[in-house]
């Protein structure tokens, strides 16, 4: 079996008498793409906001890279090597792309108490930011500010962002949220072609590309994990039909 | 900058800001308007203070209303170490600059833990706190404020305060130095830090800063600098009074910035530079000059929302 890179044990959220997440547990194996599926309202948000340390859980531990991790803060998750993307485009706007994933670099450069030296002039970042740019093919738009993005290349700004500052592993929230097919295929298609050297853990909506992509699959119900297997086993399995799939 | 650069608008303006700094002190005596060099004198220092605000506030995106306190910090130290004839600048200067730091060191690790509207209500409570403080203390002149006998003092026989035209050009080399380590600053990678925070904190939590360090940094530079500018009003004025940390002082602070363009470079002497000509300019001809004043920063803010630095960018095309 595969070294576990991300084990989650009987984590716990409640919001007043809510329970969001309710005894979940999961691993992620180093280099799968492990899907997050389930219907809305299922708990997926809080979930993704409870693994990258923005929520606090209420109980349960998270295990990543062999450490517990449910005390630590965002900033030191990411450090220990967990970087997630956002659902809602979350880049910053007045920035140009390639400095949007600069600072993802810088991050990654020990401290930024450097007051003196241009950044802009700075090698050490915009060269690494432009292979970040050449791997996620948005090379052409280096320049351009990150708000004038088409809504397709913001996403794939937003994982170019989680990608810079070399994570051992992605925790995608819903990237193809608010995509039409065109788009959502070449998303795919993107992910597809970074499969095998990252270990990814997706949370999404479309069912297409978590088919296409995903090693394995948790459903997510009610803040349960009901089943967890591969994608012909989900495909199959009754429970999953029932609770989410639609039957029919 | 490049010479291309200085052809644009705005090129052309700041150019004319900083020759007004330079040569006031010879083009006031020829239109008979000797008191214009005063008033530059108070802009440039007074610019010190807005430079430090525009770099929390238009870069940091922390909109501080407090920031009257490091001024007022800045110029008691000057008052305060004088009036027990302590008048060596090298005492007062080191006390007024590390006091403010250190009054902003502990007003931002309370006051960042808060955002938006409570981090505005915080730096105005921790202002007022001190004007009301300066106000009660009767040793030290309480509202009446303080007297300032002799300017600080250097020891030198060459550099002399008390000489109107050495303190002319010491707030001039002094802003300066201010605008450039401004200009250092931001855009270096602890400038970057700062911008980026404003645009998207939480963004920069999941990519792995710790924002708060960061942003106290800044703001514990901004309120040393700002003790800066309160040294040199302490000696321009040759005297301190509590109006200087009162809550409109750091209104008058927050328009200058906006007037001149948040998060610019020049901005800062500019809005101050405007604001205080304005000022002296209306305040000379009518005495309900508030009544134009006011009217006129509303329209500022409705329809130049870039600041003066803004309107003259839309001239600049694509490129600018």
């Amino acid at each position: 079996m595969a070294d576990i890179l991300l084990r989650v044990e009987n984590l716990i959220k409640r919001f007043g008498g809510l329970v969001a997440t309710d005894s979940f547990s999961m691993d992620v194996e180093q280099g799968e793409i492990h899907a997050i599926i389930g219907p809305n309202g299922a708990g997926k948000t809080t979930l993704v906001h409870q693994l990258s340390g923005l929520l606090k859980s209420d109980a349960g531990s998270i295990h990543f890279d062999g450490k517990e991790i449910s005390h630590l803060s965002a900033p030191k998750r990411c450090e220990a090597g967990m970087v997630r993307s956002y659902q809602i485009t979350s880049i910053f706007k007045d920035f140009s792309v390639i400095d949007n994933v600069a600072m993802s670099i810088q991050a990654r450069e020990g401290h930024s108490f450097r007051f003196w030296a241009n950044a802009d002039n700075d090698r050490s970042l915009s060269d690494k930011a432009m292979k970040v740019l050449n791997e996620t093919n948005l090379q052409d738009k280096a320049g351009v500010l990150a708000d004038n993005l088409a809504h397709g290349e913001q996403r794939q700004l937003e994982v170019a962002m989680a990608l810079a500052t070399s994570p051992k592993m992605l925790l995608l929230d819903e990237p193809m949220a608010g995509m039409g097919p065109e788009e959502s295929s070449r998303v795919t298609e993107f992910l597809n072609s970074m499969k095998g050297n990252y270990t990814m853990l997706l949370i999404e909506h479309d069912m297409d590309a978590v088919f296409a992509l995903a090693d394995r699959i948790t459903v997510l119900v009610y803040g349960k994990a009901i089943a967890c297997g591969k994608p012909e086993e989900i495909r199959n399995n009754q429970e999953v039909r029932n609770a989410y799939l639609g039957e029919g | 900058m490049n010479m291309q650069k200085l052809r644009t608008p705005r090129g052309v303006y700041n150019s004319l800001l900083i020759l007004l700094c330079v040569f006031m002190p010879v083009i006031a005596p020829l239109i008979g308007q000797e008191f214009f060099t005063d008033v530059i004198a108070r802009v440039m220092i007074v610019t010190i203070a807005a430079i430090s605000l525009n770099l929390i506030m238009g870069y940091g995106g922390m909109i501080s209303f407090g920031h009257a306190v490091f001024v007022g910090i800045g110029g008691y130290s000057v008052g305060i170490l004088a009036s027990h004839g302590i008048e060596s600048a090298y005492i007062q200067w080191p006390v007024g600059i590390i006091t403010s730091g250190l009054f902003a060191l502990i007003i931002g690790a309370i006051s960042l833990r808060t955002r938006g509207v409570y981090f505005i209500m915080i730096t105005l409570a921790f202002a007022q706190m001190m004007y009301f403080l300066s106000v009660s203390i009767e040793k030290y002149g309480s509202d009446d404020g303080l007297t300032i006998d002799a300017r600080s003092d250097f020891g030198l026989s060459f550099f002399d305060l008390n000489d109107a035209m050495t303190m002319y050009y010491t707030a001039f080399i002094l802003m300066i130095a201010c605008l450039y380590l401004n200009f250092r600053l931001v855009n270096s990678r602890f400038g970057r830090v700062l911008r980026a925070g404003k645009s998207n904190n939480e963004r920069m939590n999941t990519i792995g800063y710790p924002t708060f360090r960061y942003k106290l940094v800044g703001f514990v530079i901004a309120g040393m600098m700002c003790g800066l500018s309160g040294l040199l009003t302490a000696n321009f004025e040759d005297f301190v009074s509590p109006d200087m940390l009162f809550w409109t002082f750091s209104g008058e602070l927050i328009f200058m910035v906006v007037l001149g363009g948040m998060g610019t470079i020049m901005g800062p002497l500019g809005g101050a530079m405007i604001f205080l000509f304005l000022s002296e300019i209306l305040s000379n001809i009518t005495e309900a000059w508030h009544l134009i004043f006011g009217p006129f920063l509303i329209l500022v803010v409705l329809f130049a929302r870039g600041g003066v630095e803004g309107f003259l960018k839309k001239y600049e095309g694509p490129n600018g």
